[in-house]
């Protein structure tokens, strides 16, 4: 019988008009990894920044070593020994990975040694396997990167109780791979892991015990040879979740969109888009497979015209012209950005303004831009967040208090509700639960049936597979292949995800 | 006749340059944790009246120096209580203080007017003063012209190579990063931006203990707000902000020269170069890459609370 490293017992936390965390009992034993899941807005999110004093709670006690722990600040919780990776990252983005180590470490006294932060800094990424240079500024970093630097952080400080939540959201399957052998090594050196995801073969995969969580309570704790992927997706969702979606055969129609010999930079200077051809059919979903950092972010830009470009884009055979967003809306193009709090939403405004963002400036809607009465927005603001399940207090609500998945739904539901016509959409279930996932998938298959063209940018082949009609293969900022999307041809598009093998037009 | 014109606007541009120079040095420190106090002209002149008010009673130079600080400090405890404890508009706030500080020191000043007090003396400076032309310039100035020197390079040296300076710069780009570390992100903040205070009262004390030995109301004429304007033309950077003092305080005594000398610039429009320039500078690190590099600290101005998400 292994000790209670972490006890959490009937922990409540009310916010406005909500009860994110109702009467939650938790425990974390020594050496395990604890996996929380749970619909978006469950409260995971929520206990955590409870355990790491982030949030207070309004009831309930914390032990610590069986001993009662009165966790008021992060401060106190790093001296209980818990360190945490929050779900959006914590770092200062013009400090160097050493410095974002070396914050608030306290074995300097008055200056941070930085050189030996460096030394200790590359035995760790040997150790754990974790590539990334400590003298890069934290803004040059891939969002792969970053969260490498965030578990470095905790290694460093001997964090003997990690919480990492959603550390896998951002990742590609391959650098999932890397953090689940980093966890087990972790492990193996006394931590303990409460680990919260929303992929439920991680979940069974990497923990040894598995919590579902459900509108604030905890519905049950399972081993992990007791649960099974249906199993937990039933008692996430409180019903049966299908995440093969029916597809019927393609009608493919005229070309949608073209793109022709694009060349795009990355923020950091060098070319990120390399010659990039590539076409977009009414009514079939084309998915981009790939490596992130092989310039996913960049092409979904410039195609949406945030971002400079030379080449062609043509959407219903109109050339386009870079950076002019308002042309694209005006040709009925929805958005779905990877970056959902900077790009897609306005942290400080209500939730129904930010459904509405869009009609602002296209042509769709009744909407006269000069008598704008915000009220009349309401109604049809309802019937989104029903039609999207958005688990809110109020409408009214900054969008910033949202749960990370219910923020999605919000970007989601803005962008699709306008019927458009060319879909840009960039990891679109990122960090939505099972249940959300498959609704929006239902919601892009639809869209193709109605005649929309799609082009997919995922991280998870599993997703390109469910969706597309075709699967094109990115690689340093090119198109190197198109294969067919099914599992039988994973390995020919692991090789062209690699780089390895050379063009098949198709 | 033309080298004593310009060793006299050398000196002068130290000596007018110094006050400025600590009031941006203090201006520094606060915005870097994040608080943006546009009350400098406002302290810098209880700094100079407080000053003054001391040393004339106790003709003790280095306690009105200490007392024009502390006096400061507490005006900039009110902006640190205001815009961290109850997270108020900053630069209501800011203006407010500006008011505020005139308003009490032209109000409790004026039984000062027109009287005399002690002052600050050159001291020369064994050795160094004898470096042909610039020694005199440079070595042969009053105590807080050296004191000037030795900050702005002490307060460098803090920001970039120490733990605390590590600790200020965090808090000012990424409250929540910080806190997540365990760094107490108001305390931080309360620290600096009442540091800022004290550092704007010495550039006060500066004006009615140095470089007059008098009270006049309003005596800062607008230093505060070139404070406010140099933080930006230096990139928050302390070594910076002593050239760029310098050169402001030359520019203001070359508008003295020029009239002498009859050169036909008018006053007027020497006056608007030092806001020229720093609209050249924000030109030249209006580029997203400068201005992750160089530009204001991310969270200035921005209230933090810790159960608030951004
Ligand atoms: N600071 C806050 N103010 C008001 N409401 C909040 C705040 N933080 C969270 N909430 C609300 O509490 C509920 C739980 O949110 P939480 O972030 O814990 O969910 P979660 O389980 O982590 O979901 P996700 O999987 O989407 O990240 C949500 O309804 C959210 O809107
Ligand atoms: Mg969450």
């Amino acid at each position: 019988m292994s000790e209670n490293v972490l006890e959490l017992s009937n922990i409540v936390k009310r916010f406005p008009g909500i009860l994110a965390n109702d009467h939650v009992n938790l425990t974390l034993k020594k050496g395990e990894v604890h996996a929380l899941l749970g619909e978006n807005g469950a409260g995971k999110s929520t206990l955590m920044n409870i355990i790491y004093g982030i949030y207070k709670a309004d009831e309930g006690e914390i032990y610590v070593n069986g001993q009662r722990a009165n966790i008021t600040s992060p401060h106190k919780a790093i001296e209980y020994g818990i360190g945490m990776i929050q779900q959006h990252f914590s770092l200062v983005p013009s400090f160097s990975v050493a410095e974002n180590v070396a914050l608030g470490l306290k074995e300097f006294h008055l200056f941070p040694r930085i050189d030996v932060i460096k030394k200790r800094l590359r035995e760790l990424s040997k150790k754990f396997g974790l590539d990334v240079k400590p003298e890069s500024r934290i803004w040059q970093l891939s969002a792969g990167e970053q969260q490498r630097v965030e578990i470095l952080k905790l290694l460093y400080m001997n964090s003997q109780i990690m919480i990492l939540d959603e550390p896998t959201a951002i990742l590609t399957p391959q650098e999932a791979e890397g953090l689940f052998k980093t966890i087990k090594e972790m492990v193996k050196y006394g931590a303990s892991v409460i680990f919260i995801s929303h992929k439920l073969k991680e979940v069974l995969e990497i923990s040894d015990r598995i919590t579902v969580m459900r509108h604030g309570k905890v519905v049950d704790t399972l081993l992990r040879e007791e649960a099974d992927e249906k199993i937990l997706a039933r008692k996430m969702v409180g019903r049966d979740v299908v995440l093969r979606v029916e597809k019927s055969p393609p009608k493919t129609g005229d070309l949608k969109l073209s793109v022709k010999n694009l060349y795009s930079r990355s923020d950091k200077g060098p070319f990120a888009i390399n010659g990039l051809s590539l076409e977009v059919r009414k009514g079939e979903i084309l998915g981009i497979a790939g490596v992130a950092g092989n310039g996913q972010r960049e092409l979904a830009e410039s195609i949406y015209g945030l971002r400079d470009y030379t080449g062609e884009i043509e959407i219903d055979g109109t050339m386009l012209k870079p950076l002019d967003v308002h042309s694209r809306i005006n040709h009925g193009v929805a958005y779905v950005p990877q970056d959902r709090k900077g790009v897609a939403l306005c942290g400080n405004l209500p939730l129904y303004y930010n459904l509405f963002l869009k009609i602002f400036t296209s042509k769709q809607g009744d909407f006269n831009p000069y008598l704008f009465n915000p009220i009349s927005l309401k109604k049809p603001a309802e019937a989104l967040v029903k039609e999207y399940d958005v688990a809110t207090s109020s409408l009214d609500l900054s969008v910033k208090y949202l749960s990370g998945g219910n923020m999605q739904k919000i970007v989601l539901a803005r962008e699709l509700t306008l019927n458009p016509e060319l879909i840009i959409a960039v990891h679109p279930t990122r960090g939505l639960d099972v249940g959300a996932m498959e609704s929006v998938y239902k919601i892009l298959i639809k869209a193709r049936e109605n005649g929309a063209a799609v082009l997919l940018i995922a991280g998870d082949l599993e997703e390109i597979f469910t969706l597309s009609d075709r699967v094109a293969v990115l690689y340093e900022g090119r198109i190197v292949g198109y294969s067919e999307p099914d599992e039988e041809h994973l390995e020919e598009i692991g090789l062209m995800m690699a780089g390895i093998k050379k063009e098949r037009v198709g | 006749m033309s080298h004593d014109i310009l060793t006299s606007t050398f000196a002068g541009a130290i000596r007018s340059g110094t006050p400025l120079l600590f009031a941006t040095l203090g201006e520094i420190l606060a915005e870097r944790s994040g608080i943006l106090n546009l009350g400098v002209e406002g302290m810098m002149l209880i700094g100079a009246f407080t000053g003054f008010a001391v040393s004339y009673t106790t003709s003790n130079l280095w306690l009105a120096v200490v007392a024009a600080m502390g006096a400061a400090a507490i005006l900039a405890s009110l902006h640190a209580f205001v815009s961290i404890t109850l997270k108020v508009n900053q630069v209501v706030s800011g203006l407010a203080l500006v008011f505020l500080g005139a308003g009490l020191s032209g109000f409790w000043g004026q039984r000062f007017v027109g009287i005399q007090s002690v002052s600050f003396v050159n001291v020369k400076i064994p050795l160094l003063a004898e470096i042909p032309f610039v020694g005199n310039i440079l070595f042969n100035r009053d105590p807080l012209v050296y004191v000037g020197y030795v900050l702005a390079p002490f307060i460098w040296w803090y920001l970039y190579k120490t733990k605390y300076g590590m600790n200020l710069r965090a808090v000012g780009e990424a409250p929540g990063a910080a806190d997540a570390r365990g760094i107490n992100v108001s305390l931080t903040r309360y620290i600096y931006t009442i540091m800022g205070g004290a550092l704007a009262g010495l550039g006060g004390a500066y004006l009615s203990l140095a470089y007059t030995s008098m009270w006049v109301e309003n005596m800062t004429a607008g230093r505060g707000w070139i404070a406010v304007v140099l933080v930006i033309f230096a990139i928050w950077d302390p070594l910076l902000a002593m050239l760029g003092a310098y050169l402001f305080g030359g520019i203001s005594v070359l508008q003295f020269g020029l009239q002498v000398t009859q050169t036909p610039i008018p006053p007027n429009i020497m006056k608007m170069f030092p806001y020229l320039f720093t609209v050249l500078v924000m030109l030249f690190t209006s580029s997203e890459k400068m201005k992750k590099r160089f530009g204001a600290p991310s969270a200035l101005g921005v209230p933090y609370s810790r159960e608030e998400k951004t």
